[in-house]
Protein backbone atom coordinates (compact mmCIF):
# COMPACT_ATOMS: atom_id res chain seq x y z
CA UNK A 1 0.00 0.00 0.00
CA UNK A 2 1.45 3.41 -1.02
CA UNK A 3 2.50 5.87 1.87
CA UNK A 4 -0.74 7.90 1.08
CA UNK A 5 -3.61 5.22 1.62
CA UNK A 6 -2.47 4.10 5.21
CA UNK A 7 -4.26 6.60 6.76
CA UNK A 8 -7.38 6.49 4.98
CA UNK A 9 -7.67 2.98 6.96
CA UNK A 10 -7.20 3.95 10.41
CA UNK A 11 -10.63 6.43 10.96
CA UNK A 12 -14.09 6.32 9.10
CA UNK A 13 -13.22 9.94 9.20
CA UNK A 14 -9.75 10.29 7.01
CA UNK A 15 -11.44 8.16 3.80
CA UNK A 16 -13.32 11.55 2.45
CA UNK A 17 -10.64 13.13 3.11
CA UNK A 18 -7.42 14.64 0.61
CA UNK A 19 -3.93 13.11 1.97
CA UNK A 20 -0.80 14.16 -0.20
CA UNK A 21 0.99 11.75 -2.02
CA UNK A 22 4.86 11.29 -1.48
CA UNK A 23 5.79 14.42 -4.57
CA UNK A 24 3.92 16.56 -2.46
CA UNK A 25 4.97 15.86 1.11
CA UNK A 26 8.30 16.03 -0.40
CA UNK A 27 8.24 19.22 -2.17
CA UNK A 28 7.24 20.54 1.65
CA UNK A 29 10.63 20.13 2.74
CA UNK A 30 12.61 20.85 -0.65
CA UNK A 31 15.35 23.23 0.41
CA UNK A 32 15.13 24.62 -3.19
CA UNK A 33 11.75 24.74 -3.64
CA UNK A 34 10.44 26.30 -0.37
CA UNK A 35 13.17 28.76 -0.75
CA UNK A 36 11.18 29.40 -3.76
CA UNK A 37 8.03 29.55 -1.97
CA UNK A 38 9.64 31.63 1.06
CA UNK A 39 10.67 34.80 -1.47
CA UNK A 40 6.71 34.00 -3.08
CA UNK A 41 4.98 33.95 0.21
CA UNK A 42 6.49 37.23 1.78
CA UNK A 43 5.53 38.59 -1.57
CA UNK A 44 1.97 38.15 -0.69
CA UNK A 45 2.09 38.67 2.72
CA UNK A 46 3.72 41.89 2.22
CA UNK A 47 1.34 42.78 -0.21
CA UNK A 48 -1.52 42.22 2.19
CA UNK A 49 0.23 44.21 5.40
CA UNK A 50 0.39 46.63 3.00
CA UNK A 51 -3.31 47.13 2.33
CA UNK A 52 -3.91 46.55 5.85
CA UNK A 53 -2.01 49.52 7.31
CA UNK B 1 1.06 68.08 29.74
CA UNK B 2 -1.12 65.73 28.69
CA UNK B 3 -1.12 62.09 30.45
CA UNK B 4 -1.98 59.02 28.53
CA UNK B 5 -2.44 55.70 30.52
CA UNK B 6 -1.89 52.69 28.83
CA UNK B 7 -3.54 49.47 30.45
CA UNK B 8 -1.65 46.21 29.49
CA UNK B 9 1.57 45.56 27.99
CA UNK B 10 0.60 42.95 25.66
CA UNK B 11 1.12 43.08 21.63
CA UNK B 12 -1.40 45.75 21.25
CA UNK B 13 -0.34 47.74 24.45
CA UNK B 14 3.10 47.64 23.77
CA UNK B 15 2.41 48.91 20.21
CA UNK B 16 0.27 51.60 21.44
CA UNK B 17 2.58 52.97 24.41
CA UNK B 18 5.77 52.86 22.00
CA UNK B 19 4.26 54.14 19.42
CA UNK B 20 2.25 56.65 21.42
CA UNK B 21 6.11 58.02 23.43
CA UNK B 22 7.82 58.57 19.81
CA UNK B 23 5.29 60.52 18.76
CA UNK B 24 4.29 62.51 21.60
CA UNK B 25 8.24 62.51 22.84
CA UNK B 26 8.89 64.24 26.37
CA UNK B 27 5.67 66.94 25.84
CA UNK B 28 3.88 64.62 27.10
CA UNK B 29 3.53 61.76 29.46
CA UNK B 30 2.82 57.82 28.54
CA UNK B 31 2.58 55.80 32.01
CA UNK B 32 2.21 51.71 30.94
CA UNK B 33 -0.06 49.68 33.87
CA UNK B 34 0.58 46.36 33.61
CA UNK B 35 1.21 43.11 35.89
CA UNK B 36 3.57 41.52 33.84
CA UNK B 37 7.66 42.62 34.44
CA UNK B 38 8.10 40.43 31.10
CA UNK B 39 6.93 40.53 27.58
CA UNK B 40 5.87 37.79 25.98
CA UNK B 41 6.19 36.31 22.35
CA UNK B 42 3.22 34.40 23.16
CA UNK B 43 3.40 32.68 18.95
CA UNK B 44 6.44 31.09 20.23
CA UNK B 45 4.81 29.53 23.39
CA UNK B 46 4.15 26.58 22.20
CA UNK B 47 7.99 25.78 21.44
CA UNK B 48 8.54 26.26 24.70
CA UNK B 49 5.49 23.73 25.50
CA UNK B 50 7.50 20.82 23.54
CA UNK B 51 10.92 21.86 24.49
CA UNK B 52 12.09 23.28 21.18
CA UNK B 53 12.60 26.69 22.72
CA UNK B 54 13.31 28.15 26.76
CA UNK B 55 11.42 30.55 28.62
CA UNK B 56 14.15 32.81 27.64
CA UNK B 57 13.86 33.04 24.52
CA UNK B 58 10.20 34.16 24.33
CA UNK B 59 10.10 36.79 27.22
CA UNK B 60 12.34 39.90 27.85
CA UNK B 61 12.36 42.38 30.61
CA UNK B 62 9.58 45.35 30.36
CA UNK B 63 11.69 47.70 32.69
CA UNK B 64 14.93 49.04 30.77
CA UNK B 65 12.87 49.49 27.50
CA UNK B 66 10.01 51.57 29.00
CA UNK B 67 13.19 53.37 31.03
CA UNK B 68 15.00 53.68 27.44
CA UNK B 69 11.84 55.30 25.91
CA UNK B 70 10.87 57.47 28.72
CA UNK B 71 7.68 55.40 29.20
CA UNK B 72 6.10 55.40 32.99
CA UNK B 73 6.49 51.22 33.83
CA UNK B 74 3.67 50.32 36.68
CA UNK B 75 3.87 47.00 37.37
CA UNK B 76 0.63 46.68 38.50
CA UNK B 77 -3.24 45.62 37.76
CA UNK B 78 -5.75 48.53 37.03
CA UNK B 79 -8.21 47.66 39.60
CA UNK B 80 -11.15 50.26 38.52
CA UNK B 81 -11.69 53.46 36.33
CA UNK B 82 -13.26 56.78 37.55
CA UNK B 83 -13.71 58.46 34.43
CA UNK B 84 -15.71 61.24 36.14
CA UNK B 85 -13.48 61.58 39.11
CA UNK B 86 -14.18 61.70 42.86
CA UNK B 87 -16.19 63.93 45.13
CA UNK B 88 -13.39 65.92 45.86
CA UNK B 89 -12.25 66.26 42.03
CA UNK B 90 -13.85 66.36 38.52
CA UNK B 91 -10.07 64.87 36.95
CA UNK B 92 -10.45 61.08 35.76
CA UNK B 93 -8.28 58.71 36.93
CA UNK B 94 -7.58 54.80 37.47
CA UNK B 95 -6.55 53.08 40.56
CA UNK B 96 -3.95 50.11 40.47
CA UNK B 97 -2.80 47.67 42.94
CA UNK B 98 0.97 47.12 42.19
CA UNK B 99 2.60 43.45 41.41
CA UNK B 100 6.16 43.66 41.53
CA UNK B 101 8.51 46.82 41.55
CA UNK B 102 8.61 46.14 45.46
CA UNK B 103 5.05 47.69 46.03
CA UNK B 104 3.08 44.62 46.00
CA UNK B 105 -0.18 44.67 46.83
CA UNK B 106 -0.02 48.69 47.18
CA UNK B 107 -2.76 50.51 45.82
CA UNK B 108 -2.42 53.92 44.20
CA UNK B 109 -4.55 56.15 41.94
CA UNK B 110 -3.35 57.61 38.45
CA UNK B 111 -4.85 60.50 37.02
CA UNK B 112 -5.20 60.30 33.16
CA UNK B 113 -6.45 62.55 30.33
CA UNK B 114 -6.09 59.71 27.74
CA UNK B 115 -6.63 56.07 28.34
CA UNK B 116 -6.11 53.11 26.37
CA UNK B 117 -7.88 49.79 27.65
CA UNK B 118 -5.32 47.20 26.09
CA UNK B 119 -5.24 44.72 28.90
CA UNK B 120 -5.46 41.65 26.74
CA UNK B 121 -8.14 38.99 27.99
CA UNK B 122 -8.56 36.97 31.45
CA UNK B 123 -7.68 33.51 30.76
CA UNK B 124 -11.17 32.12 32.72
CA UNK B 125 -10.05 28.18 33.48
CA UNK B 126 -12.99 28.38 36.22
CA UNK B 127 -15.79 28.90 33.26
CA UNK B 128 -15.08 25.16 32.78
CA UNK B 129 -15.49 22.63 36.22
CA UNK B 130 -12.25 21.16 36.06
CA UNK B 131 -10.31 23.09 33.86
CA UNK B 132 -9.73 25.77 36.49
CA UNK B 133 -8.73 25.51 40.30
CA UNK B 134 -11.55 27.41 41.33
CA UNK B 135 -9.93 30.20 42.31
CA UNK B 136 -9.21 31.65 38.59
CA UNK B 137 -6.29 29.71 37.79
CA UNK B 138 -5.53 27.04 35.57
CA UNK B 139 -6.46 23.38 37.47
CA UNK B 140 -4.38 20.31 37.77
CA UNK B 141 -6.26 18.00 35.34
CA UNK B 142 -4.70 19.98 32.24
CA UNK B 143 -1.93 22.31 30.78
CA UNK B 144 -2.09 25.55 28.80
CA UNK B 145 0.51 27.15 26.40
CA UNK B 146 -1.43 30.35 27.28
CA UNK B 147 1.45 32.37 28.88
CA UNK B 148 5.56 31.14 29.00
CA UNK B 149 5.18 29.64 32.14
CA UNK B 150 2.54 27.49 31.45
CA UNK B 151 4.02 26.20 28.30
CA UNK B 152 7.46 25.34 30.51
CA UNK B 153 4.32 23.00 32.87
CA UNK B 154 3.02 21.69 29.39
CA UNK B 155 6.57 20.73 28.49
CA UNK B 156 7.58 18.82 31.52
CA UNK B 157 4.08 17.01 31.39
CA UNK B 158 4.66 15.90 28.11
CA UNK B 159 8.03 14.71 28.17
CA UNK B 160 6.41 12.26 31.18
CA UNK B 161 4.30 11.12 28.76
CA UNK B 162 6.98 10.54 26.12
CA UNK B 163 8.96 8.61 28.83
CA UNK B 164 5.67 6.59 29.63
CA UNK B 165 5.75 5.78 26.19
CA UNK B 166 9.33 4.57 25.16
CA UNK B 167 8.75 2.29 28.22
CA UNK B 168 6.04 0.73 26.03
CA UNK B 169 2.65 2.10 28.40
CA UNK B 170 0.42 3.31 25.23
CA UNK B 171 -0.58 7.29 25.96
CA UNK B 172 -3.26 9.51 24.78
CA UNK B 173 -3.31 12.75 24.23
CA UNK B 174 -6.00 15.15 23.98
CA UNK B 175 -5.57 19.32 22.00
CA UNK B 176 -7.85 21.82 21.78
CA UNK B 177 -10.36 24.12 23.38
CA UNK B 178 -11.93 23.44 26.71
CA UNK B 179 -15.47 25.48 26.63
CA UNK B 180 -17.82 26.36 24.07
CA UNK B 181 -17.18 29.69 23.68
CA UNK B 182 -13.28 29.48 23.05
CA UNK B 183 -11.77 31.63 20.90
CA UNK B 184 -7.53 30.86 19.94
CA UNK B 185 -8.25 27.56 18.10
CA UNK B 186 -4.74 28.29 16.22
CA UNK B 187 -2.68 27.99 19.08
CA UNK B 188 -4.51 24.71 19.80
CA UNK B 189 -3.83 23.75 16.17
CA UNK B 190 -0.43 24.37 16.17
CA UNK B 191 0.58 22.92 19.45
CA UNK B 192 -1.14 19.39 18.71
CA UNK B 193 0.91 19.00 15.16
CA UNK B 194 4.64 20.44 17.04
CA UNK B 195 3.35 17.39 19.60
CA UNK B 196 2.80 15.27 16.90
CA UNK B 197 5.71 16.30 14.86
CA UNK B 198 8.19 15.60 17.96
CA UNK B 199 6.25 12.19 19.07
CA UNK B 200 7.86 11.45 15.34
CA UNK B 201 10.95 12.81 16.05
CA UNK B 202 11.29 11.06 19.90
CA UNK B 203 10.23 7.39 17.95
CA UNK B 204 7.33 7.52 20.23
CA UNK B 205 4.91 8.22 17.27
CA UNK B 206 3.07 4.55 17.41
CA UNK B 207 2.43 4.17 21.00
CA UNK B 208 0.21 7.57 21.09
CA UNK B 209 -2.57 8.49 19.93
CA UNK B 210 -3.25 12.42 19.70
CA UNK B 211 -6.83 13.30 19.39
CA UNK B 212 -8.24 16.65 18.44
CA UNK B 213 -11.33 18.57 20.40
CA UNK B 214 -12.77 22.00 19.66
CA UNK B 215 -16.15 23.97 19.45
CA UNK B 216 -15.78 25.01 15.53
CA UNK B 217 -18.41 23.56 13.88
CA UNK B 218 -16.00 22.26 11.16
CA UNK B 219 -12.06 21.51 11.30
CA UNK B 220 -10.35 24.80 9.84
CA UNK B 221 -13.06 27.37 10.94
CA UNK B 222 -10.72 28.92 13.07
CA UNK B 223 -13.20 31.41 14.54
CA UNK B 224 -13.38 33.37 11.14
CA UNK B 225 -15.93 31.69 9.59
CA UNK B 226 -13.38 29.31 7.79
CA UNK B 227 -11.49 30.47 4.84
CA UNK B 228 -11.47 30.09 1.05
CA UNK B 229 -8.39 29.99 -0.93
CA UNK B 230 -7.43 29.28 -4.52
CA UNK B 231 -5.11 25.94 -5.41
CA UNK B 232 -4.88 24.35 -8.30
CA UNK B 233 -7.10 26.42 -10.52
CA UNK B 234 -10.26 25.72 -7.60
CA UNK B 235 -11.49 28.36 -5.03
CA UNK B 236 -11.56 25.62 -1.63
CA UNK B 237 -12.86 26.12 1.67
CA UNK B 238 -10.25 25.67 4.93
CA UNK B 239 -11.89 22.66 5.91
CA UNK B 240 -10.29 20.75 3.35
CA UNK B 241 -6.61 21.87 3.84
CA UNK B 242 -7.07 21.02 8.02
CA UNK B 243 -8.76 17.74 6.96
CA UNK B 244 -6.06 16.60 4.85
CA UNK B 245 -4.02 17.92 7.74
CA UNK B 246 -5.56 15.59 10.49
CA UNK B 247 -5.86 12.72 8.28
CA UNK B 248 -2.06 12.79 6.59
CA UNK B 249 -0.85 12.94 10.79
CA UNK B 250 -3.40 10.45 12.36
CA UNK B 251 -4.91 13.08 14.11
CA UNK B 252 -8.63 12.42 14.71
CA UNK B 253 -11.14 15.27 15.48
CA UNK B 254 -14.31 15.85 17.25
CA UNK B 255 -16.04 19.26 16.77
CA UNK B 256 -18.74 21.19 17.94
CA UNK B 257 -17.77 19.87 20.83
CA UNK B 258 -18.56 21.96 24.37
CA UNK B 259 -16.25 20.84 26.98
CA UNK B 260 -18.71 20.57 30.01
CA UNK B 261 -16.11 19.42 32.60
CA UNK B 262 -12.79 18.35 33.18
CA UNK B 263 -12.12 15.33 35.61
CA UNK B 264 -8.39 14.00 36.33
CA UNK B 265 -7.77 11.97 33.12
CA UNK B 266 -11.21 12.32 31.73
CA UNK B 267 -12.99 15.47 29.59
CA UNK B 268 -17.10 15.64 29.50
CA UNK B 269 -18.11 16.99 26.41
CA UNK B 270 -21.15 18.16 24.62
CA UNK B 271 -21.98 18.03 20.85
CA UNK B 272 -24.03 20.08 19.27
CA UNK B 273 -26.56 17.52 18.41
CA UNK B 274 -26.78 17.39 22.14
CA UNK B 275 -25.16 14.02 22.62
CA UNK B 276 -22.46 14.13 25.22
CA UNK B 277 -19.40 12.09 25.40
CA UNK B 278 -16.11 11.51 27.76
CA UNK B 279 -12.91 11.40 26.44
CA UNK B 280 -10.04 9.79 28.35
CA UNK B 281 -6.60 11.13 28.51
CA UNK B 282 -2.94 10.86 30.16
CA UNK B 283 -2.17 14.81 28.72
CA UNK B 284 -4.71 17.16 27.76
CA UNK B 285 -4.30 20.72 26.84
CA UNK B 286 -7.34 22.78 26.34
CA UNK B 287 -7.77 26.50 25.76
CA UNK B 288 -9.82 28.68 27.86
CA UNK B 289 -12.40 30.61 27.10
CA UNK B 290 -11.36 34.54 27.34
CA UNK B 291 -13.17 37.16 29.30
CA UNK B 292 -12.59 40.79 30.40
CA UNK B 293 -9.90 40.95 32.83
CA UNK B 294 -13.34 42.37 35.72
CA UNK B 295 -12.54 46.49 36.11
CA UNK B 296 -14.84 47.93 37.79
CA UNK B 297 -15.68 51.63 36.83
CA UNK B 298 -17.67 54.02 39.60
CA UNK B 299 -18.96 57.56 38.77
CA UNK B 300 -18.01 60.44 40.76
CA UNK B 301 -20.68 59.13 43.69
CA UNK B 302 -18.57 56.00 43.74
CA UNK B 303 -21.66 53.84 42.28
CA UNK B 304 -21.01 51.52 39.88
CA UNK B 305 -21.22 52.12 36.43
CA UNK B 306 -19.02 49.59 35.14
CA UNK B 307 -22.15 48.51 32.47
CA UNK B 308 -21.68 52.04 30.77
CA UNK B 309 -18.76 51.13 29.52
CA UNK B 310 -17.84 47.59 29.25
CA UNK B 311 -20.57 44.40 27.57
CA UNK B 312 -21.28 41.75 29.70
CA UNK B 313 -18.33 39.71 28.82
CA UNK B 314 -15.77 42.46 30.72
CA UNK B 315 -15.01 43.80 27.22
CA UNK B 316 -14.56 47.56 26.44
CA UNK B 317 -17.54 49.14 24.55
CA UNK B 318 -16.42 50.93 21.64
CA UNK B 319 -17.61 51.97 17.97
CA UNK B 320 -19.57 48.88 17.02
CA UNK B 321 -22.65 48.40 16.48
CA UNK B 322 -23.74 46.18 18.85
CA UNK B 323 -27.51 45.96 17.94
CA UNK B 324 -27.02 43.99 14.84
CA UNK B 325 -29.25 41.28 15.58
CA UNK B 326 -29.52 38.13 13.67
CA UNK B 327 -26.62 36.44 11.73
CA UNK B 328 -28.48 37.40 8.71
CA UNK B 329 -28.44 41.10 9.55
CA UNK B 330 -24.44 41.28 10.24
CA UNK B 331 -22.24 43.44 8.39
CA UNK B 332 -19.08 44.08 7.70
CA UNK B 333 -19.80 47.96 9.26
CA UNK B 334 -20.87 46.45 12.18
CA UNK B 335 -17.01 46.17 13.34
CA UNK B 336 -15.37 49.16 14.79
CA UNK B 337 -13.04 51.40 13.10
CA UNK B 338 -11.88 53.99 15.51
CA UNK B 339 -11.94 51.66 18.84
CA UNK B 340 -13.53 54.87 20.96
CA UNK B 341 -15.31 54.53 23.78
CA UNK B 342 -19.15 55.70 22.69
CA UNK B 343 -19.91 57.52 26.36
CA UNK B 344 -15.83 58.67 27.27
CA UNK B 345 -14.00 60.39 23.95
CA UNK B 346 -10.70 59.87 25.55
CA UNK B 347 -10.86 56.18 26.25
CA UNK B 348 -10.32 53.58 23.68
CA UNK B 349 -9.46 50.22 23.32
CA UNK B 350 -7.34 47.39 21.24
CA UNK B 351 -6.51 44.27 21.19
CA UNK B 352 -9.02 41.67 22.96
CA UNK B 353 -10.03 44.05 25.31
CA UNK B 354 -12.47 45.57 22.69
CA UNK B 355 -16.12 44.48 22.68
CA UNK B 356 -16.48 42.80 19.00
CA UNK B 357 -19.98 43.42 18.32
CA UNK B 358 -20.98 39.51 17.56
CA UNK B 359 -18.83 36.58 16.16
CA UNK B 360 -17.66 36.03 13.06
CA UNK B 361 -18.09 32.29 12.21
CA UNK B 362 -22.26 31.22 12.39
CA UNK B 363 -23.44 30.93 15.46
CA UNK B 364 -24.64 27.63 17.00
CA UNK B 365 -26.14 25.97 19.80
CA UNK B 366 -26.89 22.24 20.44
CA UNK B 367 -30.27 21.24 20.46
CA UNK B 368 -30.12 21.37 24.36
CA UNK B 369 -29.55 25.06 23.85
CA UNK B 370 -25.90 25.55 24.67
CA UNK B 371 -24.38 27.91 22.24
CA UNK B 372 -21.15 26.06 20.94
CA UNK B 373 -18.63 28.59 18.67
CA UNK B 374 -15.93 30.17 18.39
CA UNK B 375 -15.67 33.79 19.36
CA UNK B 376 -13.80 36.44 17.02
CA UNK B 377 -10.19 36.04 17.01
CA UNK B 378 -8.11 39.40 17.59
CA UNK B 379 -4.73 38.52 18.43
CA UNK B 380 -1.43 39.10 16.47
CA UNK B 381 -1.39 41.26 13.52
CA UNK B 382 -4.95 42.92 13.60
CA UNK B 383 -4.20 43.73 17.07
CA UNK B 384 -0.87 45.42 16.98
CA UNK B 385 -2.64 47.62 13.85
CA UNK B 386 -5.28 48.38 16.14
CA UNK B 387 -2.76 49.32 18.83
CA UNK B 388 -0.98 51.42 16.43
CA UNK B 389 -3.98 53.12 14.99
CA UNK B 390 -5.17 54.17 18.22
CA UNK B 391 -2.27 55.48 19.40
CA UNK B 392 -2.29 57.82 16.26
CA UNK B 393 -5.84 58.62 17.54
CA UNK B 394 -5.07 59.76 20.77
CA UNK B 395 -1.65 61.54 19.60
CA UNK B 396 -3.80 63.47 17.35
CA UNK B 397 -6.20 64.24 20.18
CA UNK B 398 -3.27 65.59 22.10
CA UNK B 399 -1.74 67.38 19.40
CA UNK B 400 -4.79 69.16 17.98
CA UNK B 401 -7.11 69.33 20.21
CA UNK B 402 -10.31 66.67 21.02
CA UNK B 403 -12.31 68.56 18.78
CA UNK B 404 -10.41 69.00 15.54
CA UNK B 405 -8.44 65.53 16.06
CA UNK B 406 -8.61 63.38 13.01
CA UNK B 407 -9.66 59.44 14.49
CA UNK B 408 -7.62 56.32 12.78
CA UNK B 409 -9.44 53.82 11.42
CA UNK B 410 -8.71 49.98 11.61
CA UNK B 411 -11.88 48.21 10.75
CA UNK B 412 -11.21 44.31 10.98
CA UNK B 413 -13.22 43.96 8.24
CA UNK B 414 -11.05 46.04 6.15
CA UNK B 415 -7.80 45.02 7.10
CA UNK B 416 -5.91 41.61 6.12
CA UNK B 417 -3.92 39.87 8.62
CA UNK B 418 -0.82 37.22 7.93
CA UNK B 419 -1.09 33.88 9.80
CA UNK B 420 1.84 31.46 10.36
CA UNK B 421 0.87 27.91 12.38
CA UNK B 422 3.79 25.91 13.11
CA UNK B 423 3.11 22.09 12.45
CA UNK B 424 6.79 21.27 13.63
CA UNK B 425 9.91 22.87 14.19
CA UNK B 426 13.14 22.36 12.61
CA UNK B 427 15.40 23.95 9.94
CA UNK B 428 15.03 21.44 7.04
CA UNK B 429 12.06 19.62 8.72
CA UNK B 430 10.24 21.94 9.98
CA UNK B 431 6.54 22.88 8.23
CA UNK B 432 4.05 25.42 8.97
CA UNK B 433 1.00 26.69 7.73
CA UNK B 434 1.56 30.17 5.83
CA UNK B 435 -1.83 31.75 5.54
CA UNK B 436 -3.53 35.15 4.74
CA UNK B 437 -6.94 36.67 4.94
CA UNK B 438 -8.15 39.70 3.02
CA UNK B 439 -10.61 40.99 5.02
CA UNK B 440 -9.85 39.11 8.45
CA UNK B 441 -13.87 39.72 8.87
CA UNK B 442 -15.87 38.05 5.98
CA UNK B 443 -17.38 41.65 3.64
CA UNK B 444 -20.20 40.04 1.71
CA UNK B 445 -21.40 43.23 0.39
CA UNK B 446 -18.15 43.54 -1.02
CA UNK B 447 -17.08 39.99 -1.98
CA UNK B 448 -20.06 38.54 -2.18
CA UNK B 449 -19.59 34.19 -2.23
CA UNK B 450 -16.60 34.03 -0.14
CA UNK B 451 -16.34 37.16 1.73
CA UNK B 452 -12.90 37.75 1.09
CA UNK B 453 -10.75 38.54 -1.76
CA UNK B 454 -9.21 35.52 -3.04
CA UNK B 455 -6.47 37.26 -4.51
CA UNK B 456 -5.34 38.13 -1.32
CA UNK B 457 -6.67 35.08 0.47
CA UNK B 458 -4.22 31.97 0.72
CA UNK B 459 -2.36 29.60 2.46
CA UNK B 460 -0.21 27.03 1.70
CA UNK B 461 2.14 24.45 4.10
CA UNK B 462 5.41 23.86 4.14
CA UNK B 463 8.99 24.23 5.02
CA UNK B 464 8.83 28.38 3.89
CA UNK B 465 5.94 28.89 6.61
CA UNK B 466 8.28 27.42 9.04
CA UNK B 467 11.43 29.76 8.08
CA UNK B 468 8.99 32.54 8.03
CA UNK B 469 7.13 31.82 11.74
CA UNK B 470 10.71 31.56 12.76
CA UNK B 471 12.41 34.93 11.64
CA UNK B 472 9.00 36.73 12.77
CA UNK B 473 10.07 35.49 15.85
CA UNK B 474 13.18 37.31 16.06
CA UNK B 475 11.67 40.38 14.27
CA UNK B 476 9.18 41.14 16.46
CA UNK B 477 11.26 40.75 19.71
CA UNK B 478 13.76 42.95 17.97
CA UNK B 479 10.91 45.37 17.49
CA UNK B 480 9.80 45.07 20.90
CA UNK B 481 12.90 45.71 22.32
CA UNK B 482 13.04 49.15 20.50
CA UNK B 483 16.07 48.00 18.97
CA UNK B 484 17.59 50.45 15.82
CA UNK B 485 14.98 50.74 13.50
CA UNK B 486 12.07 49.43 14.99
CA UNK B 487 9.81 51.38 13.55
CA UNK B 488 10.20 50.01 10.37
CA UNK B 489 8.89 46.46 11.14
CA UNK B 490 5.38 46.48 10.22
CA UNK B 491 3.04 44.92 13.16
Amino acid sequence: MKQEEVNFEKQNQFTLTMIPGSFARKMRTCVIWQFIRFIAINIKMLIVVSKSH
Amino acid sequence: MARLIVMGGGVSGHTAATFAKKWLGNEHEVVVVTPNSQWNWIPSNIWVGVGQMTKEDVVFPLAPVYEKAGIDFRQAKAVSIHPHGNKESDKEYITIEYTGQGKEGQTETIEYDYLINATGPKLNFDATPGLGNGKGQMGNNTVSVCTADHAIHANLELQQIFEKAKKGERQKILVGTGHGMCTCQGAAFEYIFNIEHEAKKAGVRDMIDIKWISNESFLGDFGMGGLHMKVGGYVVSSKLFAESLFSERNVPWIIGAHVSKVEEGKAHYELLDGTTGVEEFDFAMLIPPFAGVGFKAYDKEGEDMTDVIFAPNGFMKVDAKYDAGAYENWKASDWPRTYQNPTFKNMFACGIAFAPPHLISKPASSVNGTPINPTPPRTGMPSGIIGKAVAHSVCDMIKNGAENAHLHEASMAEMGAACVASAGKGLTTGTAAAMTVYPVVPDFEKYPGTGRDTDYTFGEIGLAGHWIKHILHHMFIYKAKLKPGWTLVPE
